[in-house]
């Protein structure tokens, strides 16, 4: 192999040459401000607008009920802040899950500090939350639900239209965090029953920078950012032009490629979990098995810690992520994992590839190969895999 | 991130392995915090270690402690060994990131309770040397599950 394996896409993706292309004459010839009047640059409202049409088409929503903001984060702070203080009257009791993006977990903790109660709801061994206990969670003063779409560590798909019948069976809004889904799963806001969802631009093939938010028609969210007129007075600041031309054409792309990259990926994915899980012992999936995004593995190999994983795959051009304390700079390692249910030596050992629609079969054959060197490597190290071959009596080869 | 010489430690580190029959043995660490390490050490009649090696689990920074610490000790006398502090790996390794500065200390324990468990084996005092802080055997918990 002589180039990079990228196996972090829920991170970051690279931006489609051809979203640069499309964005390259705004930063030059096409710079104008989309709220001048002269001719050049109006004509960047416009293109402003086709970029919104683009991403309405995705979701099945209506243009003007996009919202774009500088990424995924600012939309969930939007969404939950403004919500929170919008309904105030009727309530001030918000249902999330634990396992949510800390876009939404620090936005609630801060809403806590003002008054805001909050339910972090458990997700079963799979990562999925129990619509029953939403149902158990609903009080009179909820006034908003917010949860993801899919996990970005795990990968495992929340039933998004039971969760939102049952926010509508209660008067309650929905708010769902999809910036790891939009773009990768079908989404239809409008079938789904959605009132309120979040996504970004870089996690498709699209520029950072830029996100939006969606708010259905009707529901009365004040600004976030206060100035100009920008965004129906919704969203203040000068549009970032090259990153919404950039957005649009990449949520163009994805829809257009949706349905062969998603069966090209669930390919790679599973052939990658199958043979893991078959060639490499003392491993688990984290996630659903097959609820799941179709480029998501996520593996906790036992006995090894995730950090060092990490490096000795990078030192073979495998780039990847861990859920382990050393990648998060805490002492404990990811959240998502331990609401799963993993004891804390199984999450350090946590390792996410996350595919895109450039990763092919040998990259994933390599990988393989690397890993299961790699993790007999550091088992050798280990003095946790030392205890339980001397307490299981397994024989070693030297 | 990490110097050169983390790097080297981690990919390539130095005495990695088990003594049978040692005359000390130190884990310090617990999986919970992601990160425990094992010393091993041989010390012959005259107080001098012989032979020292580890076995880590943890990120790249605590094994390149491990790693350099065993080469520290290694033939040098107990009280020569009580004076490997965690600064002297450090700075052996060209300095760690802020954030790993705790497997460093990591490196300090693990050779103390290796000294500990030698003194106690052998019935003697180490001047200096106090019993241990953490060992993961005072509270082990976890049974290996297979997957």
């Amino acid at each position: 192999m002589n180039r990079k394996i990228y196996l972090d896409n829920a991170a970051t993706t690279k931006t489609r040459p051809e979203v640069v292309e499309a964005m390259l004459p705004y930063f030059t010839e096409r710079f104008g401000n989309p709220s001048s009047v002269y001719e050049f640059a109006s004509q960047n409202r416009t293109a402003v607008d086709e970029a919104r049409a683009q991403i309405a088409k995705v979701l099945g929503a209506e243009e003007k009920d996009i919202y774009f903001t500088a990424g995924g984060s600012e939309a969930d702070n939007w969404a939950l802040k403004a919500a929170a203080e919008a309904y105030q009257e009727k309530g001030n009791h918000i249902i999330t899950t634990k396992i949510e993006h800390h876009a939404i977990l620090h936005t609630c903790e801060y809403l806590e500090k003002h008054g805001v109660q909050v339910t972090y709801l458990d997700v079963d061994e799979n990562g999925a939350v129990k619509l029953d206990e939403l149902k158990k969670a609903i009080r009179p003063t909820t006034i908003l639900i917010s949860i993801m779409f899919a996990n970005n560590e795990i990968g495992t798909i929340q039933p998004v239209r039971e969760i939102a019948e049952i926010a509508k069976e209660h008067g309650v809004l929905f708010h769902t965090d999809a910036v790891q889904a939009f773009g990768q799963v079908p989404i239809d806001v409008e079938g789904m029953g959605i009132d309120m969802l979040s996504a970004s631009g870089h996690k498709l093939n699209g520029p950072k920078g830029i996100g939006f938010l969606y708010i259905r028609k009707g529901l009365k969210l004040r600004s976030f950012i206060h100035g100009g007129a920008q965004e129906r007075r919704r969203r203040a600041g000068t549009e970032n032009v090259p990153g919404i031309i950039g957005f649009g054409k990449a949520a163009e792309i994805a829809q257009a490629t949706m349905e062969e990259r998603a069966k090209k990926e669930t390919a790679l994915r599973d052939m990658l979990i199958e043979r893991i899980l078959k060639e490499i012992p003392y491993v688990r999936l984290n996630g659903h098995r097959t609820k799941r995004l179709p480029n998501n593995v996520n593996v906790s190999f036992q006995f090894v810690e995730g950090e060092s994983l990490l490096i000795m795959l990078d030192m073979q051009d495998i780039c990847a992520s861990s859920g382990s304390a050393c990648t998060s700079g805490s002492l404990d390692p990811s959240h998502v994992l331990l609401a799963i249910g993993l004891p804390h030596e199984i999450a350090h050992g946590s390792l996410r590839m996350t595919l895109s629609h450039e990763t092919t079969e040998e990259e994933i054959e390599y990988t393989i190969e690397k890993l299961k060197e790699i993790v007999a490597k550091l088992r050798s190290m280990s003095p946790l895999y030392e205890d339980f071959v001397a307490k299981n009596k397994i024989p070693q080869e030297d | 991130m990490y110097s050169e010489k983390v790097m080297d430690h981690f990919t390539n580190p130095r005495n990695v392995g088990e003594i049978e029959g040692a005359s000390g043995v130190g884990t310090v660490g617990n999986a919970k915090c992601g990160d425990i390490m094992r010393m091993y050490l041989d010390i012959d009649e005259n107080g001098v270690i012989q032979d020292c090696k580890f076995k880590t689990f943890g990120c790249g920074a605590a094994i390149a402690t491990s790693s350099m610490a065993t080469e520290l000790v290694k033939g040098k006398t107990i009280e020569e060994a009580l004076k490997v502090t965690n600064k002297a790996v450090m700075e052996a390794l060209d300095g760690l990131p802020p954030v790993k500065v705790h497997c460093s200390l990591l490196a300090e324990e693990a050779i103390h309770a290796a000294l500990w468990d030698y003194a106690e084996k052998h019935g003697i005092k180490i001047e200096g040397l106090s019993k241990p802080k953490s060992d993961i055997h005072e509270d082990e918990e976890d049974e290996a599950e297979e997957y």
